[in-house]
């Protein structure tokens, strides 16, 4: 029985000879040709199909096996309103995912040996029978609510069913709070609904696309960049406001290169000059919106002279602008964006886009935002869950009140012990998600995890988070399992299904029987109560007049809308909404009542000190995060990131292209490794622009281990927004040290 | 500014960030293809010229070497080849639009030819050698008579062989330094050169010596006059040529082309040569050995620059 | 019948999809690529303005590549698809130094490859893979022989140009400017 640690070493380099698994080795076949290459035809033998988990967005695709039973290629689904037949290139590149081999093999348990932390191999009974007396341990001494999931793939459901049926309802993704929390709730207070995922936006239809900051064409989220490129087609205007001149910016009719930071400044703004020269849709904002008068009292002030000043937008373009978007409306989407945790009054800010999208009468109508529908399925017949005593929420008692989820931030920040709290978390499940590059303070997430008495981490690959494990499990990739019906919200409804293509390799398994383990030695096999996954499924999709033999021929299914209600403003019908006042509430009476600003003010951000330059980060469409650096089609692409240099910074620093630098923050921390400068003139000059999710520093992923730089290292500052929990994570700055630091960061 | 970058990773070996495909195996071919020309070059002329006895190692010695340097050379072109297997297909079609074809087949030829020319003349420059085939002895003595038909035959092949591997590169428009015309013409000037050098290094009678030195000399003007045209064509032409221009004017191949090629290998060994001419005793296998060296350098130079050098756009 | 693909500058972003659904279709070893994505931006901050395109053989008409092979490995067939017959291949690379975009490479295998505009799927009345996946559907692919084909449509309607026209290879792949 291995004794408890007191503290967890990240544990780099994998010992103890997985020599076991190296008999079959099909990358080393593939390079050379023989897997697939000359002597398989190229012809689909047979297809199964899946949907992708390579980024969030699960498009439908088809796995197509060669004459071999190899997978071949992934192609997307003709009738998923995701791709509309068309996969991404990391969807497409999804086959890397599969035979990298790289990938996690087998159970690891963390043990002493010698002095030194190490992980051993272990047997799956080993593995579960140590985290479910762990789990019970837990729940004896703290309550089964100290345990907490965090999940960023389809395994978050199976793990989430099984603690829910634990005792703890403390399931969080990291795209809440570090991600898209501050427009759902910005949106939810406004119009009473959120904007969901994939985004309710009628981009296809839309005369008038508005950015902010928003980098979609690099942000590789299929249906949006499809239908961005649709509404170039018909002659469509986009307004694009970002500092830097992504590929959205260069295919828009104007674009803003706004000083960082002063995004609240333009909006704000730009609602003032709508509303005094009353280009808002007024029989619109009759009908349906509340608190009109104290707005345009609120905006009184700022006018395009003042926000000039600020954003550096010239007044004359801020109206030019805001005259598109008149022109256009309804037609016309302000953008909510993606990621948008940027300086702590997101939330605010995400309430002046709602707000300005209210004016212009663009939610609910066509080119506007549409009302997507959900195909209802069936629940399946397990017992009901327990009511957990606590919940997260009772870490942060009179914070955050707008929170509609799980801060996944705020549960790493309540398990370390703190004087106000009674308790804090003893447990962590972390599945599909590297925390390590996630949460923005890496000090901080490891300070956490030294204060667990248990870390289990799922994953398919050696990602950094895994080093920090008691118990590591190999999970297969989405082109070996079955997984839950995507039941996606859209213009229609659909279902899809995920079906293996291939069987699990090496010794990894499914999150589903994982978790069904673990619930049978936990005592809660009846929350599993089929023995297959299939099983579960086919009940499923009978429930919904199919069968997993349709589905496996189909692989998505449409259905018909229940409500013939796509536009539901169309015309102007009477509506109630979701908020206080069954109106939309450009004055926010739910912010009100929680003590937060009813109306969205401008505050000024901190800029950069001498010689440091602001942190932005991105997207590459390549690339999603951290998760794809190892797959070897997607890195023959890119494999490691560059910084992004305007050429009067490179000119003063004396910087070359392709010259290697270490960046160090405001706080004195240097990432690990240098980073490639790359001189362009498509970043401003008191900013610094990489893609997220290089650097890696486990030499485990072969080809990732030390490519270009982390952004998260230098993300040790965040602005925490007081409504929901969000970390603003662009308040970090950065300057160049063109030679080695002495003292390395790790 | 233009900032223009691969943004897909594109990194094809030997095609990424600079074509490198030919290595040393090219240069190596192209330097044995002149050396041998030019080496059959004089032995047919003065063969044609009846001056057999008179310059022996031009005529009869030095072709001696022929079939084995074009064995090295075709050797070389062999570990070339990417496909090896298959390079018999070479042989079953003749491609009039390729230069490679005909260089293909133009071998094809002459290797034969050398061999029986380097036959005809063995029992002179070997008295003891037996062919212990009576129908060798015989065949020999039937070409004999022929002695000048081939000569000329030769002399011709020569011309071609030395040309040929200048216009083979000047056929790829695709890389602008090797568009030009004067290549052929320079190749086949630098091939007789390295013939007559050889010729001057084997030799062991002073007239000949003397006699080579002098065409050596000749053939050293004509390529500093066929090197400065290169050069004037170049920055004279389009942008792409002027770019190509400068790599040797200032870009990464100036040091090594103009002190190797053009000072090691024409000026410097031109000195020393009228220096000997004038009595001044020098020893000649210094020149002749600058002149080969300098022959091997410009093919190398000029395989490499050509590969590096590209359409820009 | 002649093949040629029209991609459209304004909707292409960059996404590289073309060339991983090219690798998977052909089976293109890791490291190696038929085709690739070029971005130019030019200007200074904030006037700037950026061309994305992806770029493979261009299927000249003119070919120089073709002119060069010695063994006629190298050749055109019907629709004006430049192919390499691997059995034919020595290997001996004029092709590739004969050609003006660094559109082919040598296989590890030996031969030399390059991007064939998926006539395997072409034969079939397919697109090619690339112009099958892209997500912005920015790439056609047709007949410019055919008047009525979308491609010679769009040749009509819009303004386009082709790389290095003064290479005089009369290349096939349009870019919608």
């Amino acid at each position: 029985m291995p004794k408890t640690l007191n503290r967890r070493d990240f544990i780099r380099i994998s010992s103890l000879g997985l020599g076991g698994l190296a008999a079959a080795n099909p990358i080393f076949d593939w390079l050379s040709g023989s897997v697939m290459a000359n002597e398989s035809l190229q012809e689909t033998i047979k297809r199964i199909p899946t949907y992708c988990e390579v980024c969030f967005w699960k498009c439908a695709g088809w796995a197509h096996l060669n004459d071999k039973g190899d997978i071949w290629k992934l192609t997307g689904n003709d009738d998923d309103p995701h791709c509309n037949g068309r996969l991404c290139p990391r969807g497409t590149g999804g086959v890397g995912m599969y035979y990298d081999d790289d990938r996690l093999k087998t159970p690891l348990i963390r043990t002493e040996v010698d002095g030194k932390q190490i992980f051993k191999e272990a047997s799956w009974n080993e593995a579960f029978d140590f985290i479910a007396k762990k789990m019970k341990k837990i729940a004896d001494e703290h309550g089964p609510e100290c345990i907490a999931l965090f999940s960023h793939g389809s395994g978050g459901k199976h793990f989430g069913r099984m603690l829910k049926a634990f005792g703890s309802q403390n399931i969080t993704a990291p795209s809440y709070a570090q991600c898209r929390g501050p427009r759902e709730v910005g949106f939810f207070a406004t119009y009473g609904e959120g904007i969901g995922s994939p985004e309710r936006v009628d981009i296809r239809d839309t005369d008038c696309l508005v950015l902010i900051g928003s980098h979609i064409g690099e942000n590789m989220h299929n249906g949006q960049v499809q239908e961005m490129s649709d509404a170039i087609d018909k002659g469509s205007t986009i307004i694009t406001v970002d500092p830097r001149f992504s590929t959205a910016a260069s295919k828009s009719k104007h674009w803003l290169p706004i000083k960082p930071s002063t995004d609240m400044a333009l909006l704000l703004s730009w609602i003032h000059v709508i509303i005094n020269n009353e280009w808002y849709d007024k029989k619109y904002v009759d009908k349906y919106t509340f608190g009109l008068d104290e707005l345009k009292e609120h905006v009184k002030s700022y006018t395009p002279e003042w926000a000039y000043g600020i954003t550096t937008i010239k007044p004359h373009v801020i109206r030019k602008t805001a005259k598109e978007m008149a022109n256009a409306a309804p037609s016309v989407i302000i953008h909510p964006g993606r990621h948008v945790t940027w300086y702590g009054d997101d939330t605010q800010r995400l309430r002046a886009v709602a707000i300005l999208n209210a004016l212009l009468g663009s939610w609910g109508r066509r080119g506007g935002f549409y009302n997507p529908e959900k195909k209802k399925v069936a629940k399946l017949n397990i017992p009901r869950f327990p009511k957990p005593q606590k919940t997260w929420r009772d870490a942060f008692p009179g914070k955050f009140k707008l929170a509609g989820l799980a801060l996944a931030s705020g549960i790493c920040d309540a398990t370390i012990p703190a004087a106000g709290r009674d308790c804090s978390f003893k447990g962590w499940i972390v599945n599909g998600t590297n925390l390590i590059s996630t949460l923005p303070n890496q000090a901080n997430t490891i300070e956490a995890i030294q204060n667990l008495d248990l870390m289990v981490a799922i994953d398919t690959m050696p990602m950094e988070i895994t080093g920090y494990a008691d118990v590591v499990l190999p999970e297969c990739t989405y082109l070996e399992r079955y997984d839950n019906l995507r039941i996606s919200g859209h213009r229609e409804p659909t279902i899809a299904l995920r079906a293996p293509a291939a069987e699990p390799k090496y010794n990894s398994k499914s999150a589903w029987w994982m978790a069904k383990e673990l619930s049978n030695r936990l005592g809660l096999g009846d929350y599993f109560p089929f023995e297959e996954e299939e099983e579960e499924l086919d009940w499923q999709l009978k429930q919904v007049g199919s069968s997993l033999e349709e589905m496996k021929k189909i692989g998505v299914k449409k259905y018909n809308r229940q409500y013939d209600d796509l536009y539901p403003l169309e015309g102007l019908p009477d509506y109630e909404f979701n908020t206080n006042s069954g109106k939309i509430e450009l004055y926010s009476t739910a912010m009100e009542d929680e003590g937060y600003d009813p109306l969205p003010k401008y505050t000024a951000h901190e800029e950069p000190p001498t010689d440091f330059y602001r942190l932005i980060y991105g997207r590459a469409p390549m690339h999603t995060f951290s998760r794809t650096a190892n797959n070897p089609n997607l890195t023959d692409l890119m494999d490691e990131n560059k910084v992004w240099v305007n050429p009067k910074v490179a000119k003063e620093w004396g910087l070359k292209n392709n010259q290697e630098v270490w960046l160090e923050n405001q706080d004195g921390v240097v990432t690990s490794f240098p980073i490639k400068v790359r001189v362009t003139e498509r970043i401003r000059w008191d900013s610094v622009y990489m893609v997220h999710g290089f650097g890696h520093t486990d030499k485990r992923m072969s080809r990732a281990y030390g490519k270009g730089a982390s952004d998260s290292e230098l993300i040790t500052r965040t602005k925490v927004d007081p409504v929901m929990g969000g970390t603003g994570m662009r308040v970090n700055f950065v300057t160049f040290l063109t030679e080695a630091p002495t003292k390395g960061a790790a | 500014m233009i900032e223009q970058i691969i943004t897909s990773g594109k990194n094809n070996a030997g095609i990424d960030p600079f074509l490198h495909v030919w290595g040393w195996e090219i240069p190596f071919y192209l330097f044995i293809g002149g050396l041998v020309a030019g080496i059959l070059f004089f032995s047919a002329l003065f063969t044609i010229r009846g001056k057999e006895e008179e310059f022996p190692t031009a005529v009869k010695l030095a072709p001696m070497m022929t079939p084995i340097l074009l064995g090295l050379g075709l050797f070389s072109l062999l570990l070339d080849l990417s496909h090896k297997l298959y390079f018999w297909q070479l042989y079953t079609n003749i491609r009039w639009e390729s230069p490679m074809s005909w260089g293909a087949w133009t071998l094809m030829i002459i290797y034969p030819l050398t061999i029986i020319w380097s036959a005809i003349w063995l029992k002179d420059v070997f008295p003891k050698w037996d062919w212990k085939f009576q129908w060798i002895d015989e065949g020999l003595e039937i070409i004999r008579h022929y002695k000048k038909a081939l000569a000329w035959s030769l002399m011709i092949l020569s011309i071609i062989l030395g040309m040929y591997t200048g216009i083979l590169l000047s056929a790829f428009n695709a890389r602008p330094f090797w568009n030009t015309a004067i290549l052929g013409p320079l190749f086949l000037t630098s091939g007789l050169s390295a013939g007559a050098a050889l010729i001057m290094l084997m030799s062991k009678a002073s007239k000949e010596k003397r006699l080579f030195a002098r065409i050596d000399l000749m053939l050293i003007g004509t390529e500093l006059f066929l090197i400065i045209h290169l050069f004037m064509g170049f920055l004279a032409g389009t942008n792409v040529h002027i770019e190509a221009a400068k790599l040797f004017l200032g870009g990464e191949f100036t040091i090594s082309f103009w002190i190797f090629v053009v000072f090691g290998g024409l000026i410097f060994p031109a000195i020393l040569e009228i220096l000997e001419l004038q009595k001044v005793k020098i020893p000649h296998y210094i020149s002749a050995m600058l002149v080969l060296f300098g022959s091997l350098a410009l093919r190398f130079i000029v395989v490499d620059a050509g590969q590096v050098s590209r359409w820009l756009y | 019948m002649r093949y040629a693909m029209a991609i459209d500058t304004k909707k292409c972003v960059g996404c590289s999809d073309c060339v991983v659904a090219c690798q998977t279709e052909n089976n293109v070893p890791i490291g190696y690529c038929r085709d690739w994505v070029v971005e130019a931006t030019s200007g200074t901050y904030p006037d700037l303005s950026m061309e994305i395109r992806s770029e493979r053989c261009n299927q000249c008409t003119n070919a120089p590549c073709v002119r060069c092979c010695p063994t006629e490995a190298s050749h055109i067939v019907d629709g004006g698809i430049v192919v390499v017959d691997h059995d034919e291949c020595i290997g001996c690379k004029a092709c590739i130094t004969s050609c003006p975009y660094d559109a082919r490479f040598v296989h590890p295998e030996g031969y030399v490859d390059k991007c064939t505009f998926c006539i395997h799927r072409v034969e079939k009345g397919e697109n090619p893979a690339c112009v099958s996946v892209c997500p912005t559907k920015c790439m056609y692919f047709g007949d410019t022989d055919d008047l009525n084909s979308e491609i010679s449509q769009l040749l009509r309607k819009r303004k386009w140009k082709t790389l290095i026209p003064e290479a005089g290879t009369e290349p096939n792949i349009y870019y919608l400017t």
